[in-house]
């Protein structure tokens, strides 16, 4: 083995473990806001991920037949559609449900899994039991080859910059927007933040419905590297709530951390050994850890 | 006698006769055999009901790994069944004899060190207590001592259920991967598949229920029982009153554990086969809905809910399987939302004040005039109470971050 191709093999590992990063961080942050914000399980998150990835397919095969020439753009407009009846739905499920809950977290739990349970039926029965995948346009196709030997997926870049795309929006939004500031006042004291005049059910109803749109996003982005099914959510649901848990919930930085860090765990040990056991390591890894730091990695400094 | 008294009211061992009598006289006369070994499968997920109403409503500690135990127990007894299934004779088409078929067939020529204890039948009666025990021992114990509770209890049994699940699919020859151990036939030469050996089985289940019914009742009415409810619901007052608290929660999860270990093994006697796809993420959570149609707080209610969800689940998904999906999530939803007590719940609110109004003229029989015990008392708890508002601070539970 020349030096070129151990390069070159360093090189597309470290990108599928770049590539796993960011699936993980893209999964995680819908429900970093939910989950590590607000303290609501949502077990259905999952669900409204493969929402946003049947609003993609939806849109794929309606641009197919009525607007064929429309097809290598119409993936923008997927993912924005994408993010609004995520959002919307999420809207609905905080007013029906959620907001009965927020005294009962356990309860949260049960109620948004059979909430999830109900969804997946609905797929199936509005889209079949059958795996969907949409028309993916062209330039999402192939692979960059820079030079012999390494090549390096599109469609994985794409989610890269995606995820980088609504990491940075999320930040900007919690950080530096009212909105953000209302989120953080109300998750600081709630009881101050209502009496300084904060509106925090409607903090609250936002803050899960633009957790669901992001979510939503997730599972647009998925439909580039795989297909969906009815069930499909529910194959992220753990991985995504032990990244936030794993980064320390109440922390945005933590969660992109710990996504990095399982990610790179994860493909690094899928080199040496096979996926499962890659698989069965890194979840061991992260629950021994958790056992002895329980607070996750990045902890917020606040006296319990 | 007097002191069973003081343990077991009146009202406790009429709810425990009444179910008594329904699994032990009513089911076994009312149906076939092929039915009545369903519902055997079924009291055996009553187990995990049982042990889950002691953590979960006593305790209130959700674990969503239940299934891990379960699937513990029963592999500790299926292990046994296949070794004595698959002796040198009747496996002798295979290019090693003697070992079980699936390990055959991923190429293994030889019995792994670990399976060679479940030659013998004790080894396996105790691994199927004990090492459910020691895992949720290990857990408990590390997650209790940090004082981590609540949502990230669940989370991380989750993943434990997740570990276990992608473990043993993974690692085929030593598991027997996504098909289980299968084609168990005879327990020390005793032919466990045909009817008489189902009957057999069925009332031993019956038996070992409604004694792990007394234990758990036995375990409630002892102080420890009022100490785990004072738990539930203001745990640091008990921790300031001196107690350790996260020893009580290791016990209780662990009794818990040891109750599912037994279910599962119930389970693998009476299917005759085990699988990972009792042990995952989906079953560990129907388990815990079991307890919560039933009642978190009713030891009896909990079997009921085990036998009623799971009928509703053959019946629907042998008549109309679009539809059960949706009456899982509506019964889900609906518990949480409408019934937080469940069918325990309903019958304490509704039927009982009427039976104790027609009573009233004849008899009064002291127990049920006096201010029940804060366990069955129908207002619920102040935890599960969705009118007495508590801090919102508590809602991320005992866990890290509750900032």
């Amino acid at each position: 083995m020349t030096a070129a191709e151990i390069t070159n093999i360093v090189m597309m590992q470290g990108f599928a473990g770049l590539s796993l990063f960011s699936v993980l961080l893209l999964m995680g942050l819908g429900l970093a806001i939910i989950f590590g914000q607000m303290g609501v399980i949502n077990m259905a998150h999952g669900e409204f991920m493969t929402i946003g990835a049947y609003t993609i397919f939806l849109c794929s095969s309606l641009t197919q037949s009525y607007a064929p020439g429309f097809m290598p753009y119409y993936f923008f407009f997927a993912i924005i559609a994408a993010f609004i009846l995520a959002f919307a739905f999420g809207w609905l499920a905080e007013w029906a449900l959620i907001r009965h809950l927020y005294r009962r977290p356990l309860d949260t739990l049960l109620a948004t899994w059979g909430l999830s349970l109900g969804m997946q039926q609905a797929f199936r029965s509005t889209f079949g039991a059958k795996e969907v995948s949409p028309t993916v346009p062209d330039w999402l196709l192939g692979s960059w080859m820079p030079h012999e030997g390494l090549d390096i997926p599109i469609n994985g870049m794409f989610v890269m910059g995606l995820t980088l795309l609504v990491t940075g929006g999320v930040f900007l939004m919690l950080y530096r927007s009212r909105w953000g500031l209302r989120v953080r006042a109300t998750v600081a004291n709630r009881t101050m933040a209502n009496a300084i005049g904060i509106n925090t059910r409607k903090t609250d109803r936002m803050t899960f419905a633009i957790g669901c749109g992001i979510a939503g996003v997730a599972g647009a982005a998925f439909t580039t590297i795989g297909s969906t099914g009815p069930t499909s959510g529910s194959l992220y649901i753990v991985d995504a709530f032990l990244v936030v848990t794993f980064g320390g919930a109440a922390s945005l930085l933590g969660t992109v951390a710990s996504a990095f860090g399982i990610a790179q765990t994860q493909s690094v040990s899928e080199f040496f050994m096979t996926g499962s056991m890659a698989k069965v390591l890194t979840l061991l890894l992260i629950i021994s850890i958790l056992m002895i730091r329980p607070q996750g990695l990045f902890a917020a400094k606040v006296r319990r | 006698m007097t002191r069973l008294r003081t343990w077991l009211t009146s009202s406790d061992l009429a709810g425990i006769a009444v179910l008594a009598l329904v699994i032990v006289v009513v089911l076994p006369l009312s149906l076939d055999i092929f039915r009545l070994n369903l519902v055997g499968k079924y009291l055996s997920y009553a187990f995990v009901a049982v042990g889950l109403v002691m953590l979960w409503g006593y305790g209130g500690i959700l674990s969503l790994g239940q299934g891990v135990f379960f699937g513990l127990g029963g592999y500790a007894m299926a292990m046994f069944l296949k070794l004595e299934a698959s002796d040198p004779e009747s496996t002798k088409i295979q290019s090693t004899p003697g070992i079980p078929d699936f390990m055959d067939w991923n190429q293994l020529t030889q019995l792994p060190i670990w399976w060679e204890p479940f030659r013998h039948l004790p080894v396996a009666l105790i691994a199927m207590l004990v090492v459910p025990a020691i895992l949720a021992f290990i857990v408990g114990f590390a997650m209790f001592k940090r004082r981590v509770g609540g949502v990230y209890f669940a989370i991380i049994t989750q993943a434990v259920a997740l570990v276990l699940t992608v473990l043993i699919i993974g690692q085929q020859g030593y598991t027997g991967g996504v098909n289980g151990i299968t084609d168990l036939k005879t327990m020390l030469g005793w032919d466990i598949r045909n009817d008489s050996a189902k009957y057999i089985l069925y009332f031993a289940t019956c038996a070992l229920l409604i004694g792990a019914i007394f234990l758990c009742r036995w375990v409630q009415k002892t102080k420890l029982g009022t100490l785990l409810l004072a738990m539930r619901d203001k745990e640091d007052r008990v921790r300031f009153s001196g107690y350790d608290v996260a020893n009580f929660k290791v016990f209780v999860f662990c009794l818990a554990a040891m109750l599912c270990g037994l279910g599962g093994a119930l389970f693998v006697l009476q299917v005759g086969f085990m699988s990972a796809s009792f042990v995952g993420i989906v079953p560990s959570i129907e388990m815990v809905i079991y307890a919560a149609v039933g009642g978190r707080m009713s030891l009896v209610g909990a079997v009921y809910g085990a036998l009623l969800v799971n009928f509703g689940k053959t019946f629907f998904s042998e008549s109309f399987p679009q539809l059960w999906l949706f009456l899982m999530a509506a019964l889900f939803i609906g518990v949480v939302m409408a019934f937080p007590n469940g069918l325990a719940g309903l019958y304490n609110d509704y039927v009982k004040p009427r039976l104790l109004r027609k009573r009233e003229p004849h008899s009064k029989p002291p127990e049920e005039q006096k201010p029940l015990p804060a366990a069955s008392a129908h207002p619920p708890p102040v935890g599960w109470n969705p009118s007495v508002p508590r801090p919102r601070t508590d809602a991320k539970g005992v866990g890290p971050a509750a900032a």
